[in-house]
Formats: structure tokens, C-alpha cells, sequence
């Protein structure tokens, strides 16, 4: 069973500020962490490994520093892992995006499912994993909230929606996206995070990946950000203070006022 | 403070405060109310590797030392003292296995310990045998086949819980302490049964039990070193594992003051925050003192251990005592700070009082340990008159 994980380095933090002259993340000074859903699927790649053998691969696309990001995967228990890295790579968008990992999918030996986190915390477009599938014109489960079972080439999961679950049963290869239902993620160990420390993260840049240049990054992107801005905050909330009585008097007072009742 | 730790020791000690932190906290006061013995948190630390910290690199093991220990020991402390005395312990019941024991013994036990597969146990402590633990009565009579176990220890921390015992019992009762050897026995050796399981004022979680011995047949392999030196043993044991109590007394006072800290700032009285008082920030500060001593005291006596020294005796009774009076001192401060909410179990400095108080009391009393300290001041100044 080979298995690959995509995961992305995002900012730990909420309180992320945007350069108003690139409308891009000001990284500098934030700690970076595994994209939170990620997590999810790493740990789901290592728990189908451990049961059913195999080696997990988690892929990255990111500056050089996005290798942290895969040696905690290591510390986690995936065996081997690829940076995609590459000035060619910047500014992509979700289809470019998903276009460079689905050219580095295809280089590896073999693949046979493919997990990625139901969405970033940064960009929350969830649109990677389903593209990803596109592209390499392989079935597609979002919402995974349970693996089955993984046999003969066979695929059978539960995924969430909105009253309740589904099961599906798909051929392999697939991708699927997993929701956070799915799994307690583990803690490092430490024999992981010692190995992960020496363990080999290969680089590929563009002419590893053997893509044209006008395929990924800004330029390979059918979307660009024009602005990023804060909404202006036109609804505004007022609590009615003093006895109950006189609150709910208020209330039917000013309803009226508004045409409301 | 920058204590030089080296690239692994920070790898453990913050992945140490990462379990405390996201699996211990959540359950903390729950297990304390429960009394229950904490498999689940057992579990998780033997998966990531914590049990195999103190044990060699050919059994499976990280190769640490006593710093490495403590700084486990000390992590686990600051959230809860009753997980880390329970992982510690095992530490200490290997711990004369480790430095005594033939290659075959340390090949049979060590590795399911360093897993966590397995915790161990220490058993030195009987009814007529605290302080004065020279006057063991329970024996361990050489006969065809092994030796034959009768008679009752007390107070032993992961009793019931642990399937490999270090039990000090005399093979030659005529010699008193110097008939005395170290023997390992297994869980589920017939004879040996578990008494009553305490019900303590701290460290709930943990378990301490009395271990049962009515004609129980040990195989004569299981002896540790030569027979007649297991007090010796166990006193040169109880010199090096006392930094961890240390690391124990560090950790609860650390977590004491961070707890007094963020209550200080939010508590409002007279219109300010308890923080901007004059008197509270010499409480606080004096804490805050008491606490990076004990850590440079503990951490200073545990590098000592691990150098090799010969004699250890005095650094880790310091250590030890120092740091656990410090606990006792900061956590009853840290509930005077927090008030009757502090008094109240839905805090946690309640909690860390009561867990202190052990402290002061096992792995030698601090009034036992100071006479020791004497002892040795008194011989130097004897050998130098």
C-alpha cells in the first residue's frame, strides 16, 4: 500500500497580517505549523500503514523552511517525504497548486490513495484535494470521517454530510479529504523526532517535475488575489440593560420603529 | 534561565511538557478525584518514547541519565505530580536491575520497561521500616530452587499496578541489614499477593500498595548482585534517584507559581489587579526565587550523578530536600494568593498542596536526609582536624 499524504506549512496563528503592497501573508516573526486538517491525514496514512503495511509519503509545496513541516510528519510516522520547491512555484493558486503535486504524484513509483485535510486554515478553499483527483482522473471522497477498509485494490469509507453519513466504496487509486472526526492525531515520539532530524527530504524544483513553466505558480494560475480586505462593519449589536420588563418594552419599541412587528 | 541542555534534553523535556499539557491537563483533576491509576496517560507516554529515557541503548532505551530523568520527572510535575511519580517510579524499580544486573536480566526485563509494555516497582519500605529501613523484617529464605519470599512491604508506589519488583528482603536474617539482597520478582509469581491500596492525601492517581509475600518461591537467577548487599544497594540507589524527587518538587512549584501568576493578574480587588499589589508581587517573587534555585540545585546534582562521581550522597540530599521544601513552600503560597477560590478543588493549587506534602516525606524524610548532610560535615572536619 503505497500511501501519499499532501499536507501545507500554514501560520500558527490566527492573527495574520496582510502586506497591503502584495496582499500576500506577512510570514516574518510567525510561527509556522502542519495545516491543522493535515494532521488528520497523516495520522489516517500511518494508522492504514501500521495495519495493512506499506509506507506513507507526505508532499509538500512551500519555501525551503516548509521541510519542518515534513520532518514532524516523519516524527509521526511517515517514511518518506518530497519538498517541491521552486521560485517557478510562487503565488499558485489552488489549480496550480493542485497541478504541481498532481506532476509530483505521477513521478513517484506508485501511488495508491492519496489523503489530503479536508482544508487549509490560511486559504480555507478546500479545493486542492478534489483538483488534485481531477487531475490525475482518479475517483474522489470528500469529508472522510472513516476508513472502512482498504482491500483488493478497494476503498470503502464513511463520509459526513449534512444528516448523517455515507458510505462509499471506491477502486483504487483515489484521493480522498478527511474531516477531523476521523481521528485523535498522535504526539511524536521520540525515536520519531530523532529520526526525522536525519531523515532524507528530497527537493524537487521544476525540472525535477519536468513541468512547463507557464503551468504552475502565478503564472500557471487561472486566479490571482487583487485585494484582501477586512469587511466593513456595517451590523452592530445593542444590549438592552435595566429589569427584563423594561428590556423586552424596549425591544417591541424599537422592532416597531424598524417596521418589523 | 540557560541551563546548557543539549539538543536531546530539549527534545525531551518539550515533548515531555506537550503530553502534560494536551493529555494530562484535560484529565487532571479527574484522576485526582477518582483516585484511579492513570493507564491512559501510561499509554501515551511509553508511545512516545518517555519510558525508554532512563534505560540503555542495548535494551532499547534512550541512553539517558539522571538529568534526562528529571527533566521528564519535572515536566510531568508541573501538570500533575501523581502521573510523574508513577512514571518515575518505574525508573526507580529498575533502576539496581540497571547497575547490578548480569546482561541475561537486564535482556529479560529491560526492554518490556523501556517499552512501557511493562512498569516496575521499588519495594524497600515495611510496617517496623520507614526511616529506619535497615530493620526489613521480610525474608528470603535459600532453598532448593530459589529463594522463598514471606512478609509484607508498605507503601509501595505502583503496587498491583507493575509487573517487575525490586524487592530488598533478607537471605540471612542472623546479619540483619548486611543479610539483606536485592531480588527481582515477577506479577504473577504464586505468593505474592496485593494488600490495601492507600488512600492519600496527594498524588491520588498513583498507586501505593502493600505487596504480600506468604511462601513465595523466586527462582535463583532473579537475585540482583551478591546476596548481603541490598541494603547497600538501595541506599546507593535512593542517592542517585533523589534529583528526580527534586525534579518532582521543581516542576510542582513551577506549575504552582504559573497558576498564582495568571490568577494574580485576572483577580480584581479594590479596583486592581492582585498583581499590581506590592505584597503580592513579593510573594510572587520570592516563588519565583525559591523555584529557579531548586531547578539550578536539582539540575546541578543530577549532572553530578550523571559524571560518574563515587559519592553523591550530600548533592542529591540537597537537591531533594531543597526542592521539595521549596514545593511545599511555593504551593502553600500559591493557594494563600489564590484565596478561598485557591481553597476550592475547581482550582488546580488545592491539588498541588496536597501533592507536596509527599515530598518532604518519601525517598528519606528531609530530617533523615539532613542528618545524613551532618553526617558528612561532621566526618570531613574529622578527617581534616
Amino acid at each position: 500500500m503505497n500511501i501519499v499524504v499532501c499536507l501545507k506549512q500554514v501560520p500558527g496563528t490566527t492573527e495574520v497580517k496582510i502586506d497591503p503592497r502584495t496582499n500576500t501573508l506577512i510570514r516574518q516573526g510567525i510561527e509556522n505549523i502542519i495545516n491543522p486538517f493535515d494532521t488528520y491525514a497523516i495520522e489516517e496514512g500511518v494508522r492504514i500503514k501500521e495495519k495493512d503495511g506499506g509506507k506513507v509519503t507526505v508532499i509538500t509545496m512551500g519555501p525551503s523552511q516548509a521541510e519542518a513541516a515534513l520532518r514532524e510528519a516523519i516524527s509521526l510516522g511517515a517514511d518518506e517525504a518530497v519538498l517541491l520547491s521552486d521560485r517557478a512555484f510562487a503565488g499558485a493558486d489552488t489549480w496550480a497548486t493542485a497541478f504541481t503535486l498532481s506532476c509530483a504524484v505521477k513521478k513517484l513509483d506508485k501511488y495508491d490513495l492519496i489523503i489530503c485535510g479536508r482544508q487549509t486554515i490560511d486559504g480555507d478553499t478546500g479545493q486542492v484535494g478534489p483538483e488534485l483527483a481531477e487531475m490525475l482522473d482518479i475517483p474522489f471522497v470528500a469529508y472522510v470521517s472513516q476508513v472502512e477498509e482498504v482491500k483488493d485494490g478497494c476503498l470503502r469509507v464513511r463520509r459526513m454530510i449534512e444528516e448523517g453519513h455515507e458510505v462509499i466504496e471506491t477502486t483504487l487509486p483515489a484521493v480522498i479529504t478527511v474531516a477531523k472526526e476521523i481521528n485523535v492525531p498522535r504526539l511524536p515520539s521520540l525515536r520519531g523526532i530523532m529520526k526525522s532530524k536525519s531523515a532524507a527530504v528530497q527537493t524537487w524544483g521544476i525540472s525535477e517535475l519536468g513541468a512547463d513553466e507557464s503551468t504552475v505558480g502565478l503564472s500557471g494560475s487561472s486566479t490571482q488575489v487583487i485585494k484582501i480586505f477586512f469587511p466593513r462593519r456595517v451590523h452592530q449589536a445593542e444590549m438592552l440593560e435595566g429589569p427584563l420588563e423594561k428590556q423586552v418594552d424596549t425591544l417591541i419599541d424599537r422592532l416597531k420603529n424598524a417596521g418589523l412587528c | 534561565m540557560d541551563y546548557f541542555l543539549d539538543e536531546q534534553q530539549k527534545t525531551i523535556k518539550a515533548l515531555a511538557r506537550r503530553i502534560a499539557e494536551e493529555r494530562i491537563l484535560p484529565v487532571r483533576a479527574e484522576l485526582d478525584e477518582k483516585e484511579e491509576f492513570p493507564w491512559d496517560i501510561v499509554k501515551e507516554l511509553a508511545a512516545a518514547d518517555m519510558f525508554r529515557v532512563f534505560v540503555p541503548e542495548e535494551y532499547d532505551g534512550l541512553n539517558g541519565g539522571c538529568l534526562e530523568l528529571c527533566l521528564v520527572v519535572e515536566e510531568l510535575s508541573r501538570v500533575c505530580s501523581g502521573v510523574a511519580v508513577t512514571y518515575a517510579a518505574s525508573a526507580l524499580g529498575c533502576m539496581t536491575l540497571m547497575e547490578y544486573g548480569t546482561d541475561e536480566q537486564k535482556q529479560k526485563y529491560l526492554p518490556d520497561i523501556a517499552s512501557g509494555r511493562k512498569l516496575s516497582a521499588f519495594a524497600i519500605t515495611e510496617p517496623t521500616a520507614g526511616s529506619d529501613a535497615a530493620n526489613i523484617k521480610t525474608t528470603a529464605e535459600k532453598v532448593e530452587g530459589g529463594y522463598l519470599l514471606n512478609g509484607t512491604k508498605q507503601f509501595i508506589t505502583n503496587g498491583g499496578e507493575a509487573e517487575i519488583y525490586t524487592v530488598i528482603a533478607l537471605t540471612d536474617k542472623t546479619k540483619g541489614a548486611r543479610g539483606a539482597s536485592a531480588i527481582i520478582v515477577e506479577k504473577d509469581t504464586p505468593g505474592f499477593t496485593f494488600g490495601k491500596k492507600e488512600k492519600k492525601l496527594g498524588i491520588r492517581t498513583s498507586a501505593t500498595r502493600e505487596l504480600v509475600f506468604k511462601n513465595c518461591l523466586v527462582p535463583e537467577e532473579n537475585l540482583l548482585g551478591k546476596p548481603g548487599l541490598g541494603f547497600i544497594q538501595a541506599m546507593r540507589l535512593f542517592d542517585r534517584s533523589r534529583p528526580g524527587i527534586g525534579a518532582q518538587g521543581v516542576g510542582l512549584a513551577q506549575g504552582a507559581l504559573e497558576a498564582a501568576t495568571d490568577y494574580a493578574r485576572e483577580r480584581v480587588q479594590f479596583k486592581q489587579p492582585l498583581i499590581t499589589m506590592p505584597v503580592i508581587q513579593n510573594m510572587l517573587a520570592d516563588m519565583a526565587i525559591q523555584v529557579e534555585a531548586a531547578r539550578a540545585l536539582v539540575y546541578a546534582a543530577a549532572r553530578h550523578v550523571d559524571s560518574g562521581a563515587r559519592n553523591v550522597t550530600e548533592e542529591s540530599a540537597m537537591a531533594k530536600v531543597f526542592a521539595s521544601d521549596a514545593a511545599m513552600k511555593v504551593t502553600v503560597d500559591a493557594v494563600q494568593i489564590c484565596g478561598g477560590s485557591g481553597y476550592m478543588r475547581d482550582y488546580p493549587v488545592e491539588k498541588m498542596m496536597r501533592d507536596a506534602k509527599i515530598l518532604q516525606i518519601y525517598e528519606g524524610t528531609n530530617q533523615i536526609l539532613r542528618n545524613a548532610i551532618a553526617v558528612n560535615l561532621r566526618k570531613r572536619k574529622a578527617r581534616t582536624a
